[in-house]
């Protein structure tokens, strides 16, 4: 490993920015790549979407990520060379590891695992210390609380112990709110930093109930901001939660609450900060996703930057969006513990001077795990960790998730579900969060779980018409290519398990999906009713959780197929840069 | 659900005072025909129509012009169907009537009120949508129509990031 830590110097010289202009911010040769040059008299940090992933972990960014109308081509619509290029990232560094597809197997032997809390805290503690604790702050942008098997038995409780030692200041909230609302207020009440939520509402038979929020007046369930004074400069946090919690999950989770992007009540949220409380700086803390914040944005006036999340786009510099008030710099901080975002400041009276932002790669390799925090890790995994560590597979080869339609961990649950089940048509959701697999890497049950731990993690089967799964399709398409970001939920294709299709993301809903084949070649019917499994339905379902069914189809020691994916034949986007494949 | 003559007439439309008149509907739903006039008699031909522009032409005998005086409220994804809220404000004076029309449901009318003289003119509804719909409010002030429009997903759910 003595040679790790050249070919990080080489690699560095991680792209800068200020004010949206790209610079090289380093000598890399001489500097080590978390020694940052001072600048302004604040300093944010900033987490997003870590699922829960306390260790270090592997994490292969999109070879598939269309972007398509107005964000064809445009950040975070970037993979592979496309985003190197746009970056100014030199090929088979150890930044093109972090930040995409390439060489990714290669890569993970020179560079390693990234990420992991007590390597986190290493690093937060320094870039806190280098600017002085009176000047800095912490935020998180939500998906804090999910996406272990950990996190899901202890329902987040130890992500907010995580956070506490860690620091964190304000965050927002996604998956956060599928733990139901008493839950989420429990885990608050140990949680020493703010809850921020400006998007977030009771119903109106809530509100007319009596049920608990923040503000009676405005039907608010949470603070919707809070200022923090940052070496004597007022900095407003505003929290934007994930616009559509009940439609993306089952609605049981929140029944008093509804959601939506607000963005005229953010509006007069952010006018009443700069008005009467007098801020010097409105930052917007998102979990809207980056194409959404983008649109945002340029309709929303008075806010310096958004610290964006949900989409999980690792995007090296901000992206400078012009309004009516001025401009609005857009960041998205990537996932899975990746990354930390460095929002340095010049802040002045009533107004941000300058900016500049460093997306720094958590090499765990170049940092010392934090004892404090690995013992606190250690802790809280001991009652379980013996239960999960039994191996349960070794495969040969890379186990993905990411990208908009496919990726061999989601080809592996869909040939689970289909042969455990019993069904011609398998449906898997297409999340973001879950980590990656080396080929020959022993998988344990924890393993598993990082792909599937969710609260409503039950198996279903249904008859289903050809028709009806086109639909669903259809549907699901949309979420994801609708020209509109406002109309967009986040989230991937689902992923279909013994069906091929066409895909043209640029036509409208309804036309985009077509000649839609079983896996032995036959078309899909639309009047004939098909035999299809699946997970994560936002109705009740009664079947066994998904992470039993992949466990004991991953235990039968079955050889799996070469190619588990049928695939999805890609149409009308030849020439889009949102593909490396 | 409760609608704003249902028994649980909610907070938030009291605080508003909402148009008083109101009345309010699922546009297939049997209403109380001198309540529901836009003008004055029951519109009943304009809630038969099955299409947009059938049902403005009965209702109104005219088409209307965009506006932006139609402030029109309505989430970009329901997040249920079958009751999605919505709402209008307008700027303009001499108000007379706000309608709502729902183009892909079976009628398109959804809701017509009629404002009397000296009214606030700002109305809050929840309408049901079949489908991802194109959502129209209308506003007739001193003898003209103009309008707003907004699209309004309906969808099946699911599959969040």
């Amino acid at each position: 490993m003595a040679i790790r830590r050249r070919d990080f110097l080489k690699g560095a010289g991680l792209a800068a920015a200020s004010l949206g202009l790209p610079q090289l911010a380093r000598g890399a040769e001489t500097a080590g790549i978390y020694d940052l040059e001072r600048f302004g008299n604040a300093r944010v940090l900033h987490l997003t979407d870590t699922h829960a992933q306390l260790n270090p972990v592997y994490f292969r960014e999109p070879s598939v990520n269309i972007g398509i109308g107005e964000m064809a081509g445009r950040p975070p619509h970037l993979v592979g060379r496309a985003f190197l290029e746009r970056f100014g990232i030199r090929p088979n560094s150890a930044d093109a590891y972090a930040f995409t597809c390439l060489e990714f197997e290669k890569s993970a032997g020179r560079f390693g695992k990234l990420g992991g809390f007590a390597h986190l805290k290493t690093l937060v503690d320094r870039l806190r210390s280098d600017v002085g604790e009176a000047r800095s702050l912490l935020v998180d942008g939500g998906d804090l609380w999910q996406g272990t098997g950990l996190a899901n038995v202890m329902q987040g409780r130890d992500m907010v112990e995580v956070a506490n030692l860690l620091g964190i200041e304000a965050m927002t909230g996604h998956w956060e709110f599928t733990y139901g609302e008493q839950v989420l207020r429990d885990n608050l009440e140990r949680f020493k930093g703010e809850f921020l939520a400006q998007n977030v509402f009771l119903t109106e038979e809530a509100a007319f109930n009596d049920a608990i929020a923040f503000d009676k007046a405005t039907g608010r369930v949470f603070k919707p901001s809070v200022i923090k004074d940052l070496g004597g400069h007022r900095v407003a946090i505003v929290g934007q939660a994930f616009p559509y919690v009940p439609i993306a999950h089952p609605k049981r989770f929140t029944p008093d609450w509804t959601f939506g992007i607000r963005e005229e009540e953010l509006q007069k949220h952010v006018d009443a900060l700069r008005g009467h409380d007098k801020v010097d700086a409105v930052i917007l803390l998102s979990h809207n996703g980056m194409d959404v914040d983008l649109k945002l944005a340029s309709r929303v006036t008075g806010i310096d930057v958004i610290l964006g999340g949900h989409t999980h786009d690792a995007v090296p510099q901000p992206i400078p969006v012009k309004n009516a008030g001025g401009t609005t710099l857009v960041t998205n901080a990537g996932s899975n513990g990746k990354f930390l975002g460095v929002l340095d400041l010049t802040l002045e009276k009533g107004k941000v001077g300058d900016v500049r932002y460093h997306l720094l790669p958590v090499y765990s390799e170049l940092l010392k795990p934090d004892p404090a925090m690995a013992e606190l890790i250690g802790r809280l995994r001991a009652p379980h960790v013996t239960d999960w560590s039994e191996k349960v597979a070794t495969l040969d080869r890379l186990l993905y998730r990411r990208g908009n339609f496919s990726g061999p961990v989601d080809e592996l649950i869909c040939t689970a579900l289909r042969t455990e089940l019993d069904a011609e048509i398998a449906l898997s959701p297409g999340f973001r969060w879950g980590v990656t697999a080396l080929s020959g890497q022993a998988l344990t049950m924890e393993d598993v779980l990082a792909e599937t731990a969710i609260t409503y993690p039950e198996t279903y089967v249904q008859a289903m018409t050809g028709g009806q799964i086109k639909d669903v399709l259809e549907d699901i398409c949309d979420n994801l290519f609708n020209a509109d970001p406002y109309y967009q939920q986040g989230g991937d294709m689902v992923r279909a398990g013994g069906l091929s299709y066409t895909c043209t993301p640029t036509a409208a809903i309804g036309s985009r999906i077509s000649d839609l084949k079983l896996g032995n070649g036959k078309a899909l019917s639309a009047n004939h009713r098909y035999k299809v499994a699946g997970w994560a339905s936002i109705n009740g379902q009664q079947g066994a959780p998904v992470w039993d069914v992949v466990g004991k189809y991953l235990r039968s020691g079955r050889t799996l197929p070469e190619r588990l994916g049928y695939g999805v034949t890609l149409k009308g986007v030849e020439d889009n840069p949102g593909i490396a494949e | 659900m409760t609608t704003t003559t249902g028994p649980h007439p909610t907070r938030r439309l009291l605080l508003q005072g909402a148009a008083s008149v109101a009345l309010l509907g699922l546009g297939n739903l049997p209403f109380a025909p001198a309540r529901a006039a836009a003008n004055d008699k029951y519109p009943e031909d304009a809630f038969k129509q099955k299409n947009e522009a059938d049902a403005i032409k009965a209702l109104y005998g005219k088409t209307a012009e965009p506006s932006d005086k139609v402030k029109l409220d309505a989430p970009e994804i329901a997040e249920n169907g079958g009751v999605v809220p919505i709402s209008v404000t307008t700027t303009l004076d001499k108000v007379t009537s706000i309608s709502f029309f729902v183009a892909e449901n079976p009628n398109a009318l959804a809701a017509s009120y009629r404002i009397p003289d000296g009214t606030m003119p700002s109305v809050a509804n929840r309408l049901k949508m079949a489908k991802t719909t194109k959502l129209t409010a209308i506003v007739e002030a001193d003898g003209k129509l103009y309008s707003a429009t907004k699209e309004v997903k309906v969808t099946v759910g699911g599959c969040g990031g």
